[in-house]
């Protein structure tokens, strides 16, 4: 397999991912393409591991996966707190900290 | 590596790759403009089976099956679990994009157009050897426990600290 595929997957991912993060409204969506953007660098590090055969790309792998697990739980906690508070999630309402 | 040549390319796991890298684009781009706020997770889940089985075919075993408990077992179920709480109306909703989203499709063109070029130019032709057999969770766990051990025991107090957060912030007082 050519190294090439996995790295061209992973940028087109990372680009389809930016764009969601910039278009979206919705704070859960902007949430969801972040995650397409986390999965789309730890394609490239397995891609890396496979290069040098070597298990330090599987490990940094690893521990992207935690700590998205880790920024979605806060992510989505301080989701729900906004809309408790605002009752809309909509991030171009959320302009309290504008100077 | 780059001295192997093309004829030691697997056709088999070739084919398999690039059905797999279009389901998976096609996902993601439906998450990315889909209108409904369920069917979108649902697509996210469908690229993240894929990214799932690309791993298998890059013989990470040990990370696909993280990839599958942990993102399509505990993070869609969270992110479903995220849309109830904080949408009242179930089916196409018209307003999920910003007033000036188009400008994302310049940036996005952009930003692929610049990683494909900057990727063909380095690694064109670097032929990927196919593991005689998967990386062993052994190896993993070695580098896991001896030079990682700092970091390892550092992401637990990360993923306490978020557990911790997470309640205090989402609790109703």
């Amino acid at each position: 397999m050519y190294a090439v595929n996995f790295l061209i997957l992973a940028a087109v991912l990372f680009s389809i991912g930016v764009f969601g993060v910039i278009a979206r409204r919705n704070a859960v969506m902007v949430l969801m393409s972040i995650e397409l953007i986390l999965n789309s660098v730890n394609l490239n590090l397995i891609a890396f591991a496979m290069m040098n055969n070597s298990p330090e790309g599987h490990v940094f792998a690893l521990y992207v996966i935690a700590v998205a697990a880790a920024e979605v739980g806060v992510g989505l906690a301080m989701v729900l707190m906004i809309y408790r508070n605002r009752r809309s999630i909509a991030l171009d309402e959320l302009s309290v900290m504008k100077g | 590596m780059s001295s192997m040549l093309a004829a030691d390319v697997n056709v088999a796991q070739n084919v398999g790759f690039y059905i797999i890298a279009a389901i998976m684009v096609f996902g993601a781009l439906r998450v990315v403009s889909g209108r409904n706020v369920v069917h979108t997770a649902l697509w996210l889940v469908v690229v993240l089976g894929g990214v799932a089985a690309q791993y298998l075919l890059a013989a990470a075993e040990f990370v696909a099956i993280s990839q599958v408990m942990v993102y399509i077992g505990a993070v869609m179920v969270l992110f479903l679990f995220g849309i109830m709480l904080t949408r009242a109306t179930i089916g196409e909703e018209s307003d999920l994009n910003n007033k000036n989203w188009s400008i994302g499709i310049p940036v996005s063109l952009l930003l692929a157009g610049t990683l494909v070029w900057v990727i063909v130019d380095q690694y064109r032709g670097e032929v990927l050897a196919s593991p005689d057999e998967p990386m062993s969770t052994t190896a993993i766990s070695d580098v896991f426990l001896r030079e990682g051990l700092v970091p390892f025991l550092a992401l637990s107090f990360v993923l306490l600290a978020a557990a911790i957060g997470a309640i205090v912030l989402a609790r109703k007082d």
